[in-house]
């Protein structure tokens, strides 16, 4: 009996091991696929032409410079939008709203951080996009701002969470030490919690980006996916198409091998890319504040 | 002077604290406001028709049954792969690995996991699982792709259950003449059980809503009959709103706000049972 | 007779915290041997090598024998789960598993591979008995064991290790946050028990250490300073230190 549960417990152990390592076998074999289906572009499709303006794959016209703008576009917009709110709702949380609030709260902005983006991306073409057209007398409700508008939504709950944990790990004695100064509590978020939690206020920015950036269902329904080049003030407020957007639409239709599918699959590999260097740098900026929290503490 | 001074501080502050009230407002209220809404704009279409009859007419008449039942198919297939990979992968971290610089690897990886845009998860399955292993564009290779993507949250949300058992009891289980899985299977899982649930729901609930990772995958616009087998394309909850709200011309409102709402009934009734299993959990903590 | 020989035992954690330096020692058995001294000594080091419970902590080095009926436990090649079995140990703070009073006790023995609910219940009997618990619980076996005091706790959690019936008992301060009349009933149990066991203790106090020592080692910054009979050490002992730490200058 004690070897056969010698020879269980041995093989659990094993295969409780391998599945720790899956993350790093996922995520090798997802950049592997990307470059193998992604890389023959670079040798079918001339690099003047992928560095181009015009995105027009019926003509083998692949420049990809307008699907980045777009994307940029969209996500600076989307931006402006989810750090003020999301910053401010994680301070009001974490720091301002009685208990009975923050219980109602939190649960909500995690809701918010589920809702489907097919559903956000629908009431933004039957409510969203006609009501900026008429608000703001353009041409066409469906542009890179009302993308922005939802994705600053979609962008939120992520902000929020990180933001207010990092809110939440300052020590009470910062706070309590400020008060005891005669600082109000106002001037104690800003002059001492706030820079005390930076990094990982910083964190939850950079993350919400990733987010934004990586968002397809929503811009998708809602940006007008026109492929210009965005690069003008106002093309805010005209239709962009993004990276990601481009992809979800086109995949469908092209043959398995052809030169327009390669270069989706490349679009892909530079979104994995950026949301890899996006999250690389969020969590070293983590892993540096806690060296510098542990060099101050001890 | 002086009085002004704090009278001034004063009023900075409550200023300041009405900014940030109203920005929290201006956050929740639209979530709030936007779930009404659907659901009263979706309930006049949900009927017994609607829930079980097919789509007739170019989908501009009768139900959405195949989408139910195809998102509860990818539930269920999404929640086969990634359920015990997960839970496994979370007590790997949290119960065997010590810190080096693999397990720091790991853990990049599923922050990283965690990032990645969801089309480049369907890039990814197109060119894995339908092309590559040849499952076809099938429930089996969107399954497989939602897994991977839901990983991640399953994995962090189950490892802080783990983490949060004492440590106590696994040294006083191991000094008892327990192995290690044997402290694991009978005190720390039992225990982190509300806590993992949680993070499975969680999962489970973002693969359901998902839409992109299954487009080029698994997901069909239009199936007359229900799926046979996982080598079967499926019509899917969030992917039949998609079709219905910009692909079909002249689509009764209706049918559009019902399909929103049962959508959103599924995620709503997931969140909710994930909120109700932990804070019921938390009330029964003894420790 | 000698149960445990400790033979120039040394330990140093990764972390570079409390550690053993060159320790021998002889502990006998159905007796019970006390190691005391100042916080940071290596007491409870010592208990936790006794039955390898410092495998689930980060070592960096160790060295030295201890043996157990002539078998040397430090080796990578022993039954540690047997070992485990035959020496068990009560810790400081009580820490009733989350089940009920019932399956506490018979945890180890279903580990064990017990299946038998004859065996199982006289096993709950007999060892709450010998706890000095049985009389208090017997009409709630099956009641959450957090439920009782801290008293009864500990002694819930001596009855578990005794439901395994091993031959050593190690107790790591097992009375530190328990009152002057539970503290009382776990001493009387232990000079009950050594007459089948062989027990060490390390006391959450002198005065406990002078209460329940047959043998008394004095420990301190990791090395053993005096080791010798109870009554002696505490009455006449040989070194300054010993002497300066149980009148109570330094600790």
């Amino acid at each position: 009996m004690e070897k056969s549960l010698n020879w269980r417990e041995f093989i659990i152990t094993r295969a409780i091991k391998a599945s720790g390592y899956s993350a790093i076998v996922f995520v090798a074999l997802i950049f592997f696929f990307l470059i193998r289906e992604g890389a023959p572009t670079l040798g079918e499709v001339d690099l003047s032409t992928l560095l181009n303006v015009r995105w027009y794959p019926i003509e083998d016209m692949f420049g990809i410079l307008p699907l980045i703008t777009g994307s940029l576009v969209v996500t600076i917009g989307a931006m402006l939008i989810a750090f003020p709110l999301g910053i401010g709702t994680a301070v009001y949380i974490a720091e301002i709203a009685p208990r009975w609030m923050r219980e109602i709260l939190k649960p909500l902005v995690e809701l918010l951080g589920g809702l489907p983006s097919v559903v956000l991306g629908f009431l933004g073409i039957l409510l969203v996009s006609p009501f900026l057209r008429v608000f703001l007398d353009l041409p066409t409700g469906l542009t890179a701002f009302t993308g922005s508008l939802l994705l600053g939504g979609i962008a939120v709950p992520t902000i929020v969470s990180v933001a207010e944990d990092a809110l939440d790990a300052v020590p009470r004695a910062y706070r309590e030490g400020a008060w005891a100064l005669g600082a109000t509590r106002w001037q104690t978020i800003w002059r001492v919690t706030l820079p005390a939690a930076k990094s990982g206020v910083l964190t939850a920015v950079m993350l919400g980006i990733g987010r934004a950036i990586g968002e397809t269902m929503t811009v998708m329904m809602v940006t007008g996916n026109a492929p210009v080049l965005a690069i003008k003030l106002g093309s805010l407020f005209s239709p962009v198409r993004t990276m990601t957007a481009t992809i979800a639409a086109e995949m469908g239709e092209v043959a398995n091998g052809s030169v327009h599918y390669h270069t989706l699959f490349f679009i892909g590999m530079v979104l994995f890319l950026i949301s890899l260097g996006v999250n690389i740098a969020a969590s070293s900026v983590v892993f540096r504040a806690k060296k510098r929290a542990e060099r101050i503490l001890s | 002077m002086k009085r002004l001074l704090t009278l001034n501080r004063h009023l900075t502050e409550r200023i300041g604290f009405t900014a940030i009230t109203l920005l929290a407002m201006v956050t929740v209220l639209p979530i709030v406001g936007t779930i009404i809404y659907i659901l009263i704009q979706g309930a006049p279409a949900i009927s017994l028709e609607f829930l079980t009859g097919f789509p007739r007419n170019g989908m501009r008449e009768g139900g959405i049954f195949p989408a139910i039942i195809g998102t509860l198919y990818l539930a269920l297939g999404t929640s086969i792969f990634s359920v015990p990979l997960g839970i496994a992968a979370a007590i790997y971290l949290s119960e065997y690995a010590s810190d080096t610089p693999l397990t720091r690897t790991i853990r990049i990886a599923i922050i990283n996991l965690a990032g990645i845009p969801s089309v480049v998860y369907g890039l990814f399955g197109l060119g894995l699982f339908v092309l590559f292993l040849n499952f076809g564009t099938s429930i089996l290779a969107a399954s497989l792709t939602l897994s991977i993507m839901t990983l991640p949250v399953i994995i962090s949300t189950a490892e802080e259950a783990l983490r949060a058992v004492p440590q106590s009891f696994r040294t006083v289980s191991i000094s008892l003449g327990a192995t290690r899985w044997q402290t694991i299977r009978r005190i720390v899982l039992k225990e982190a059980l509300p806590g993992i649930l949680t993070g499975v729901i969680l999962g489970l609930e973002r693969a359901v809503g998902e839409t992109a990772p299954i487009l080029f995958t698994g997901a069909a616009f239009f199936l007359p009959k229900l799926p046979g087998s996982p080598f079967d394309a499926t019509m899917a909850l969030p992917y039949h709103l998609f079709v219905i709200s910009t692909q079909v011309p002249e689509m009764p409102i209706q049918i559009q706000y019902g399909t929103a709402l049962v959508l959103l009934a599924f995620v709503l009734t997931m969140n909710l049972i994930a909120t109700v299993i932990r804070s019921r959990a938390r009330a029964r903590r003894q420790w | 007779m000698n149960k445990i020989i400790i033979e120039s035992l040394s330990l140093q954690y990764s972390d570079g915290t409390e550690s053993l330096r060159d320790v021998s020692l002889d502990i006998r058995q159905n007796a019970v041997t006390v190691l005391f001294g100042p916080a940071g000594g290596g007491k409870s080091t010592l208990l936790r090598c006794l039955n390898r419970l410092n495998d689930l902590t980060e070592v960096k080095s160790s060295a030295g024998r201890i043996l157990i009926d002539g078998e040397n436990i430090l080796d990578p090649q022993i039954d540690v789960i047997a070992l485990r079995r035959k020496v068990g140990m009560v810790f400081a703070r009580p820490v009733p598993l989350p089940m009920s009073i019932r399956e506490n006790i018979i945890y180890g023995l279903e580990l064990a591979g017990e299946k038998r609910r004859a065996k199982l219940d006289e096993a709950v009997e007999r060892s709450l008995k010998l706890a000095a618990l049985w009389d208090e619980v017997k009409d709630r076996l099956d009641a959450p064991a957090i439920a009782l005091s801290g008293g009864q706790q500990q002694r819930v959690c001596l009855a578990r290790v005794l439901a395994l019936q091993p031959e050593i008992i190690l107790l790591d301060e097992p009375t530190s946050g328990l009152d002057p009349i539970s503290t009382g009933k776990v001493e009387a149990a232990l000079q009950e028990l050594k007459k089948d066991y062989t027990i060490v203790l390390v006391p959450h106090s002198v005065q406990q250490a002078g209460r329940t020592a047959d043998y008394a080692a004095f420990f301190l910054q990791g090395e053993l300073v005096e080791y010798g009979e109870g009554k002696s050490i505490f009455t006449a002992p040989k070194e300054k230190k010993t002497e300066d730490y149980i009148t109570g200058r330094f600790g």
